[in-house]
C-alpha cells in the first residue's frame, strides 16, 4: 500500500517451533497415562490447545472424549481421568471435589492433572489438604507461548494483570520468566535487554537466574534485542478506543486466540463463522493495519481488482481456461471469500462506528488526551452514565479522565462515581476501590496527603527486601504525569495541521492522529538512544525502574550490525492491544526494524476493565 | 573341569595375600561376611573378648562382651570399624548395599551403623519377635536394596525387602515346622522375593501369601533330609545338599535340573555357594567343609583342594573369594580369553600375537613369522581383542602390560581396528589397580567392576573417606563435575561439618576455600548435615554461601528460622516457595503472631490474601481486622452481601460495611451503602406489591417502576435519593418511550422546561419509529439542535430551512451531505447558494 517498506528489513524467525515443542510434549505427557482416558480441558485453554494439537491428534494418543471443566459434577465413565487446567485454586478444588466424590461412591479411577504452564505449590498443597495426593499423579505442561501470527506470541495469560498489578500476586513473574528463557534458549542469544518497570525487573531476573542455572550453548542468534514493559507504565493507550482494522475487530467482535467469529449479520447468511485472522489471509494482512477510514477505499479497489481477474475468462481459448481454473481459480475464490467476509464486517463495523454518538465518543476522548474542554468532557461523560450507554465504557472514560488530568477534582470524582453507582449498582463500590489502587481512577491528592503515604512506605524502606517489596504498593500514590509526558515525548500532535491517515507520518496515525502511544514511543526512543540516558525525566515521571543490560559478553559481536540485531523482542507485561502492534509494525518499516511482540495476552479496553470487576468472585 | 585356583597375583598358583601375618588366627572367631558384588569387606566377630594376636589395645571386656571388628580385605588400613558391643546378644550381622552395618540382634532389633562404628539408626523386625526371639537372620540383596529375613522362635518368618522403606512382611506358616528349618534362602523371582524352606526332606516356597510344598525334579530318593541349600549371585540357579552326601543342582524355580552329583561326604558342609561367570559354560557350586573345598558341576567327577585354615566363601558375580586367615583367594572359571592365550602350546590367535610381540622386543625375526601366520588366517582383528580381553582379567600389573603392549603392537598393523575397546581397557586397569592397592584395599575384578559402575565404586571410596583417591579418579575418567568431583567434594564437606574439635569459623572457611569454584555444589545439603550434627551456627554460616536463595528456604525452615526463610523466599522471587513457608508458618506460628509476620512481607501477606480468597473468608476477614484496614473490611462486607440471599442478613452486612467504611473515614463509601439499604428496604417494600425489585440498581429501580406506571413511587425514589433532575428526565423518556405512552409523554414534555432540552424527545420517538410524535416536538428544539432534529425525523426540508436560517457553513454541510443529487436537486440547489453565502460571510 502506500508505506514504502524498506528493502533490508530482516527476516523473522520461525516461532512454529514453539507449536512443535509444546505439541510433542503434550503427546508425552498424555503418554505417561497408558490407556484410554477422558480428557477435561479448562475453558481457555481451549483454543490454545487447538492451536496446537487438533482432536485427531488427541484421539490417536487414546483421549476417548473431551470436556470442558465447568466446575460441575462429572459424567465420565471411563477409568482414567485426565485434566488439562491451568494453576488456579478454583480449578483444583473442582478436581478434589470429582475425586472425593469418586471415592464416596466407592468408584476406583486414576487421575492425572496436567498444569500449564507450571504447578503451583498452592495447588498441591490444596490436593494434600483435600486429602488427595496420593490419588492423583500430577505433571506440568510448558506450554508457555503460543505464536499467534508471525510476529505474535503470546503467553494466553489474561489474569496476569489482575493479579499482579492489583493484587500484588507475583506468581506468574517467574512463568513470564520462563517464558523469555525459552525464546532465549531457542532464539537467542540476546545482545541487549531494556526495560521498564517492576514486574518487567523482576521477569528479567528471574530469567538471568534459569540462564545462569541451565548450560549455555552458542548458537547463532536469531533475535537481537529485547524490550520489557509492564502494562502500567501505560494505561491510557489501551483505554483509548481502537480505529485500526485489527483493533476495531478486536473491540467489537472480540478476537479469541487468533481467531474471530462473525456473527450472521456479518456473513449475511444464517450462520456465524469463525475465521482466523492473520497474516495467512492475504486481505487481512493488506488492511489490519489500517485507519479504519481508509479500509472501506481499499477493500472496493480489491474488489475491483477481483473482477478484473475473473474477466480474463472472457477471451481465453480452451486451453488458458484450463490452466486458470487449476492454478489461479482457487486462489480467486478463496480471497473472494476473504473479500466479502471481511467487507461484510466493515459494514457491520461501519453501521456500528459512524453513528454520531461513535463520533462523538472519539471527539471527546481527543478533547481528554489533548486537555482542553475538559468540562464538556466531563458532562459528555454525565450523560453517558446517566443513558446507561454501557457500563464499561462509562468507566473507560472516567478512567481517562483521571488518567489524563491525573486525577479527579474531589467534587467531580463524588459526583461521577455516585452516579455511577445509581446507574451501575452499588457492587461498583468495590471496582472503584480496584480502580483507585491501580491509579486508574483517583481523586486529585492535596500535596500533603501524600506525603502522609510516603513516610508511612518510607518506614518500612529499613529492611532491605520490605524496600524493594513497598514499591508495589505505592502505586497507591502514583501520578501518572500523564500530560508532562505528553509534552516531554510528543505524543500529541498539534491539532491545528490536518493529518492525512492515508499516508501516515508517525505512529499517531493509529488513533486518528491525536496520539502517539506512550509505550511506543518510549521503545522508539530507547532503541533510538540504546538506553535510558537522556530520558531521565521521564523515567522518573514513570516511576523508574528501568534498565539497560547488554547480555551477551561477546562483545565483537555486539559491535556487528548482523540482522538479528534489527529483530526487536517487546515483551508486554499484563498485555497489550492491536493498536500497539500495529504502531510496532509502523515504526518497523519506518527505521528496517522487524518487531516481534510478547504478551502475556492481547488485551483491549474492555478486557482490562472488566478484569477490575469484583463481582465475579 | 576347566577351574584353577586364583589368587591375588595370577602369575603363579597360589601365592599369600600382600601383608597377612596380621590377620588373627583363633579358634573362637566366627567370620561374617558381605555378599554384596565385590565383597572387600570382611567382619570378624569376637565373642568373650579374645583380642587378635597383633593387636594391642587396652579394651577389658566384661564376660559377656562382643567385639565387631570390620576390615577390608587387604588388611591396610587394617580396620575400618572396631566396636565394642554393649547391646544384647546379636544373631546376625551383614552389609547394606552402601556400606552400612546391620547388626539383627536376639530381640530382633535390627541396628545400624556406618563403616566407621558411628550408630546410624535401628528398627525393629516387629512387636511378636521380642517374645519369640530371632532364630536364625539372612541379609540378603536385590534389585530393591538390602533386605533382611528373620526366622522366630515360633518358626514364623519376617521379611522386610528393603530397610531403607520398610515393610514388615509376615509369611504363612509352615506346616509342621517346629523350630529353625534345616536350611533356608531367601529368593528374588518374579519381582517377589520369596524365601525357600527345608524342613528335612520337605522343600517349600513362602511367599507373600501361600506356603507351597515344592519338589525338586530328579532328587535322588535316599536323602531323607536337605541340609544345605544355595542360591546364586543372580538368583537363577538353586543347589541342594542332602544328608546321603548328594549334590542337587538346578535352576531356582525348580523346573530343571542341570545335574546330581554324588560328593561321598555325608557331614554337613560349613557353606555351599555357587561359582559361576556371566555366560559361564560351567557353572559350579563350592561345597566348603572345615579343611576341605570340593568343586562341583555337570559331570560327575569333583575337584577337590585342602585347605590350610579355616576359610570363609563369598559368592561373587563371576566367583568365589575365599578368605582365610592369612590369604584371600579367588576361585574362578578361567576365563576364555585367558585360557586361550595362557593355555600351553596354544594357536590361538591372541596367544600367537603375545609371542610375536615377545619375539619383538627381543628383535627377532621370528616376530614377522607369527605376525605373519597371524595375518594369513586373517585373525589379527581377533587377536587384539583377545589381548585386550585377557588383560582385564588379570590381575598382575606386569601381565595387564605385556597383554596390552602385545594388544598395541597388533594394532598397529591393522587400519580400521577401533580404538574405544584398547583405550577404556587401560583406562579401566589403571583405576581398578589404584583401589586394588592395599592401602586401599578394594580389590574388584574387572567383571564386577563394570558391573558395579564408576559411580557406586566412587561412592565405596567416599563411604571409606577416601576423598583425593576418589577425586582422582573422577578427574582421570572426566566425569562431569556434578556427578563426580562435586558430588565427592560435597560428602567431604559433610564429613568436615562433623568434626567436632573445630570451631565453626574455620570450617566454614575450609569449606568454602574447597568448593569454592566447583560446580554444582549443595551448600544447603552441607548445612543440613552440619544441623544435622547440632551445629545450627555452622549451618547458618554455610547458607550464606548458597547461592541459590530458594534452596537455603527449607532448611532454615527446619531450623525454626522462619523469619529469615520468609526473606530468604521472598528474595527468590519464587512465589511457591514463599508460599510453602507462609503455610509452614500458619501452622507453626499462633494467629496474631503470623499476621505480623506477614504484614512486614506485603508479597507473602498478598499470596496469602489469594489463598484466602478461594479457601478461607473468614481468615481474610480477620486479616483486615488485624491490620485495622477498615477500607478492605468495609469491601468485604459489601461482597459478602451479594452472596446472601436473605434481606435482613445482606442489610447487616450492609450495614457492618457502612460502619467499617465510617471507621475508614471513606464518607463516599459509607454514604453510598446506606443508600444501597435504603433502596434495599424501598425494594421490599415494592415487592410485596410483585414486582421483582430486588437488587437491581437504582436507575433500573427507576426504569422498572416507570415502565409498570408506578409514576408516584418513581417519583418518591427521584426525591429521596437527590436523582439529578437529567437523570430522571432521561429515564422517564426512554421508559414512556418504550411503553410507547405517548400521551404521558407529552404530558411530561409539558409539566416542566426540560432540562435534557427536546432533542432526546425527538430522538427517541425516531428510534421506536414514531416519526408523528417525534414531529411535536421539533419545534421545541432550541434553535442549534434544529437541524439535527429535522433531519433525525427525515425532513430535509426543514433541516435545510433550519441552516440557512443559521447560516452555519457546517450544518449547511451536513444537510448537503444527505440530499440525494436525484430527487432534491430543488434543495440542493438552495443550499449551495446559501452555503456559499455563508462562506462570504
Amino acid at each position: 500500500m502506500a508505506h514504502s517498506v524498506r528493502r533490508d528489513a530482516p527476516e523473522l524467525p520461525d516461532f512454529s517451533l514453539l507449536k512443535r515443542l509444546a505439541r510433542d510434549q503434550l503427546i508425552y505427557l498424555l503418554e505417561q497415562l497408558p490407556g484410554r482416558k477422558d480428557l477435561f480441558i479448562e475453558a481457555d485453554l481451549m483454543s490454545p490447545l487447538d492451536r496446537i494439537a487438533n482432536v485427531t491428534t488427541l484421539k490417536q494418543h487414546d483421549v476417548d472424549k473431551l470436556y470442558k471443566v465447568e466446575h460441575k459434577p462429572i459424567v465420565s465413565t471411563s477409568d482414567q481421568l485426565c485434566f488439562l487446567i491451568r494453576p488456579r485454586i478454583k480449578t483444583v478444588k473442582w478436581i478434589c471435589d470429582v475425586v472425593n466424590a469418586d471415592k464416596a461412591f466407592g468408584r476406583f479411577r486414576r487421575y492425572k492433572i496436567i498444569f500449564s504452564p507450571q504447578k503451583f505449590y498452592a495447588c498441591e498443597n490444596l490436593l494434600e489438604e483435600q486429602g488427595i495426593f496420593g490419588d492423583v499423579t500430577t505433571d506440568e505442561w510448558s506450554f508457555y507461548l503460543l505464536p499467534l501470527d508471525d510476529d505474535i506470541i503470546s503467553l494466553e495469560l489474561p489474569e496476569f494483570f489482575r493479579d499482579y498489578f492489583l493484587e500484588g500476586d507475583q506468581r506468574w513473574v517467574r512463568t513470564a520468566g520462563s517464558a523469555l528463557h525459552l525464546l532465549h534458549s531457542v532464539y537467542g542469544p540476546f545482545s541487549k535487554v531494556y526495560g521498564i518497570g517492576r514486574c518487567s525487573k523482576m521477569a528479567y531476573e528471574s530469567w538471568r537466574e534459569q540462564v545462569e542455572e541451565g548450560e549455555q550453548r552458542a548458537r547463532q542468534a536469531e533475535i537481537g534485542n529485547v524490550f520489557l514493559i509492564d502494562r502500567d507504565v501505560d494505561l491510557v493507550t489501551p483505554l483509548c478506543s481502537q480505529v485500526v482494522y485489527e483493533g476495531l475487530v478486536d473491540d467489537i467482535f472480540r478476537i479469541k486466540c487468533g481467531c474471530v467469529e462473525f456473527c450472521p449479520d456479518v456473513t449475511s447468511s444464517d450462520k456465524s463463522i469463525k475465521v482466523m485472522l492473520n497474516s495467512q489471509d492475504k486481505v487481512f494482512n493488506e488492511i489490519r493495519n489500517e485507519h479504519f477510514s481508509q479500509v472501506f477505499g481499499f477493500l472496493s479497489q480489491k474488489a475491483r481488482n477481483l473482477q478484473t481477474a475473473y474477466d480474463k475468462r472472457s477471451g481465453m481459448d480452451i486451453k488458458q481456461m484450463k490452466t486458470f481454473v487449476s492454478e489461479e481459480l482457487k486462489g480467486l475464490k478463496q480471497e473472494h471469500r476473504l473479500l466479502s467476509l471481511h467487507i461484510g464486517a466493515s459494514e457491520s463495523m461501519m453501521k456500528k462506528k459512524t453513528k454520531q454518538d461513535f463520533q462523538e465518543l472519539l471527539k471527546t476522548e481527543h478533547s481528554l488526551l489533548e486537555g482542553f474542554e475538559i468540562r464538556e468532557c466531563i458532562s459528555y461523560i454525565e450523560e453517558h452514565i446517566n443513558r446507561q450507554v454501557s457500563m464499561v465504557e462509562s468507566m473507560r472514560l472516567l478512567c481517562l479522565l483521571s488518567l489524563t488530568e491525573n486525577g479527579l477534582l474531589p467534587k467531580d470524582y463524588r459526583s461521577l462515581k455516585a452516579q455511577f453507582l445509581q446507574s451501575y449498582g452499588i457492587e461498583h463500590l468495590l471496582t472503584f476501590s480496584n480502580l483507585k489502587q491501580l491509579g486508574l481512577l483517583v481523586e486529585q491528592q492535596p500535596g500533603e496527603t501524600l506525603t502522609v503515604m510516603e513516610s508511612r512506605v518510607g518506614k518500612l524502606v529499613n529492611d532491605k527486601t520490605a524496600g524493594k517489596l513497598t514499591d508495589a504498593f505505592s502505586s497507591l500514590a502514583k501520578k501518572s504525569n500523564f500530560r508532562a509526558l505528553g509534552r516531554r515525548l510528543n505524543l500529541v500532535p498539534k491539532s491545528d495541521e490536518e493529518y492525512d491517515l492515508r499516508v501516515p507520518r508517525d505512529m499517531a496515525y493509529i488513533f486518528s492522529g491525536a496520539y502517539i502511544p506512550l509505550s511506543c514511543k518510549l521503545i522508539e526512543q530507547v532503541l533510538e538512544r540504546d538506553g535510558w540516558t537522556g530520558l531521565e525525566e521521564v523515567t522518573r515521571m514513570l516511576n523508574g525502574h528501568e534498565f539497560a543490560v547488554t547480555a551477551g559478553s561477546n562483545g565483537s559481536d555486539a559491535r556487528v550490525k548482523t540482522d538479528s540485531q534489527r529483530i526487536i523482542l517487546v515483551m508486554f507485561l499484563g498485555g497489550c492491544t492491536f493498536s500497539e502492534i500495529s504502531a510496532l509494525r509502523f515504526l518497523g518499516r519506518e527505521k528496517g526494524l522487524k518487531f516481534i511482540v510478547v504478551t502475556t495476552a492481547i488485551t483491549n479496553s474492555a478486557r482490562l476493565l472488566e478484569s477490575m470487576l469484583d463481582n465475579h468472585a | 573341569m576347566e577351574l584353577e585356583r586364583w589368587a591375588q597375583g595370577m602369575s603363579g598358583g597360589s601365592s599369600p595375600i600382600r601383608g597377612t601375618n596380621r590377620s588373627p588366627k583363633a579358634a573362637t572367631e566366627t567370620f561374617l561376611q558381605r555378599t554384596a558384588p565385590a565383597g572387600d569387606l570382611f567382619l570378624l566377630r569376637r565373642e568373650h573378648g579374645q583380642l587378635p594376636g597383633t593387636h594391642t589395645h587396652t579394651h577389658t571386656h566384661t564376660h559377656t562382651d562382643t567385639l565387631i571388628h570390620s576390615f577390608s580385605v587387604c588388611p591396610s588400613p587394617p580396620s575400618l570399624l572396631f566396636l565394642q558391643w554393649k547391646s544384647g546378644p546379636v544373631r546376625q550381622l551383614g552389609w547394606t548395599v552402601c556400606d552400612d552395618l546391620l547388626c539383627i540382634q536376639e530381640d530382633g532389633t535390627v541396628l545400624i551403623y556406618d563403616l566407621f562404628g558411628a550408630f546410624k539408626r535401628h528398627f525393629s523386625m516387629g512387636n511378636e519377635v521380642v517374645q519369640n526371639q530371632v532364630l536364625e537372620a539372612k541379609v540378603f540383596h536385590s534389585p530393591y536394596g538390602t533386605g533382611v529375613a528373620i526366622v522366630t522362635g515360633a518358626s514364623r518368618f519376617t521379611l522386610a525387602t528393603n530397610i531403607d522403606d520398610l515393610k514388615l512382611r509376615r509369611l504363612p506358616e509352615v506346616p509342621g515346622l517346629q523350630g529353625a528349618p534345616s536350611c533356608w534362602a531367601v529368593l528374588t523371582q518374579d519381582r517377589q522375593t520369596k524365601v525357600l524352606l527345608a524342613n528335612g526332606a520337605d522343600l517349600y516356597i513362602l511367599d507373600n501369601t501361600s506356603c507351597t510344598p515344592v519338589t525338586p525334579p530328579g532328587l535322588s530318593p535316599q536323602a531323607c533330609s536337605i541340609v544345605n541349600m544355595a542360591v546364586s549371585f543372580s538368583y537363577k540357579y538353586l543347589a541342594l545338599f542332602t544328608d546321603s552326601g548328594h549334590l542337587w543342582m538346578g535352576s531356582a524355580n525348580l523346573k530343571d535340573k542341570l545335574s546330581e552329583v554324588d560328593t561321598k561326604v555325608r557331614t554337613p558342609p560349613k557353606q555351599m555357594v555357587w561359582c559361576r561367570r556371566p555366560k559361564s559354560q560351567q557353572p559350579s557350586v563350592v561345597i566348603m567343609w572345615d579343611r576341605l573345598l570340593l568343586v562341583a558341576g555337570e559331570c560327575t567327577d569333583t575337584i577337590q583342594y585342602t585347605l590350610d585354615e579355616e576359610s570363609v566363601c563369598v559368592a561373587e558375580l563371576d566367583g568365589v573369594r575365599i578368605v582365610g586367615g592369612s590369604r584371600h583367594e579367588l576361585l574362578q572359571e578361567v576365563p576364555s580369553a585367558c585360557q586361550d592365550i595362557f593355555k600351553i602350546a596354544s594357536m590361538a590367535p591372541g596367544a600367537l600375537l603375545l609371542e610375536a610381540h615377545k619375539e619383538y622386543e627381543k628383535s627377532s625375526q621370528k616376530a614377522d613369522e607369527y605376525l605373519r601366520e597371524i595375518k594369513e588366517q586373517s585373525v589379527l582383528g581377533e587377536a587384539v581383542r583377545q589381548c585386550v580381553e585377557a588383560a582385564g582379567y588379570e590381575h598382575e600389573p606386569e601381565t595387564q602390560k605385556t597383554l596390552l603392549r602385545a594388544a598395541s603392537f597388533g594394532k598397529c598393523f591393522l587400519s580400521n581396528y577401533p580404538p574405544e575397546p584398547f583405550v577404556s581397557m587401560c583406562r579401566d586397569l589403571k583405576v581398578l589397580n589404584s583401589v586394588r592397592e592395599y592401602t586401599v584395599g578394594i580389590p574388584l575384578t574387572h567383571t564386577q567392576y563394570k558391573q558395579m559402575t564408576v559411580q557406586v565404586l566412587i561412592d565405596r571410596l567416599v563411604y571409606r573417606k577416601l576423598y583425593p583417591l576418589a577425586i582422582e579418579i573422577c578427574r582421570y575418567l572426566k566425569t562431569p563435575e556434578y556427578q563426580g568431583v562435586s558430588r565427592v567434594l560435597k560428602h567431604w564437606a559433610c564429613c568436615k561439618v562433623q568434626q567436632k574439635e573445630e570451631p565453626d569459623e574455620s570450617i566454614a572457611h575450609a569449606v568454602s576455600v574447597k568448593l569454592g569454584e566447583a560446580a554444582g555444589i549443595s551448600y544447603s545439603e552441607i548445612a543440613a548435615r552440619a544441623y544435622e550434627c547440632g551445629r545450627t551456627e555452622l549451618a547458618i554460616k554455610l547458607l550464606e554461601f548458597e547461592p541459590r536463595s530458594g534452596e537455603q528456604v527449607p532448611l532454615l525452615l527446619k531450623m525454626k528460622r522462619s523469619q529469615l526463610a520468609l526473606s530468604k523466599a521472598i528474595e527468590s522471587g519464587d512465589t511457591d516457595l514463599v508460599y510453602t513457608v507462609v503455610t509452614y508458618l500458619k501452622n507453626e506460628m499462633n494467629r496474631g503472631d503470623f499476621f505480623m509476620t506477614l504484614r512486614n512481607q506485603p508479597v507473602a501477606l498478598s499470596l496469602y490474601r489469594q489463598f484466602c480468597k478461594h479457601q478461607e473468608q473468614d481468615t481474610l476477614k480477620d486479616l483486615f481486622n488485624q491490620d485495622d484496614d477498615h477500607q478492605e473490611l468495609g469491601n468485604f462486607y459489601v461482597k459478602a452481601s451479594y452472596k446472601e440471599k436473605k434481606l435482613e442478613a445482606r442489610l447487616s452486612l450492609l450495614q457492618s460495611a457502612v460502619d467499617e467504611y465510617n471507621k475508614a473515614k471513606n464518607e463516599f463509601a459509607a454514604k453510598a451503602t446506606e443508600e444501597e439499604m435504603k433502596l434495599l428496604r424501598f425494594q421490599r417494600r415494592l415487592d410485596e406489591k410483585g414486582e421483582a425489585l430486588l437488587g437491581l440498581s437504582l436507575q433500573e429501580t427507576l426504569h422498572a417502576l416507570l415502565t409498570s406506571n408506578f409514576h408516584k413511587q418513581a417519583e418518591q425514589l427521584y426525591r429521596d435519593f437527590r436523582v439529578p433532575d437529567k437523570r430522571y428526565w432521561w429515564l422517564k423518556l426512554t421508559a414512556l418511550a418504550e411503553k410507547d405512552d405517548w400521551e404521558e409523554m407529552e404530558k411530561f414534555a409539558k409539566s416542566k422546561k426540560s432540562p435534557i432540552g427536546y432533542l432526546p424527545f425527538v430522538e427517541v420517538c425516531v428510534k421506536q419509529h414514531n416519526k408523528y410524535e417525534a414531529k411535536k416536538y421539533v419545534s421545541k428544539v432550541t434553535p442549534e439542535q434544529k437541524v439535527k432534529a429535522h433531519l433525525a425525523i427525515g425532513d430535509l426540508e426543514g433541516a435545510a430551512e433550519a441552516a440557512i436560517e443559521r447560516r452555519s457553513e457546517g450544518e449547511i454541510s451536513t444537510v448537503l451531505s444527505r440530499c440525494s443529487p436525484t430527487t432534491d436537486r430543488a434543495l440542493l440547489e438552495r443550499l449551495n447558494r446559501a452555503r456559499s453565502t455563508a462562506a462570504k460571510k
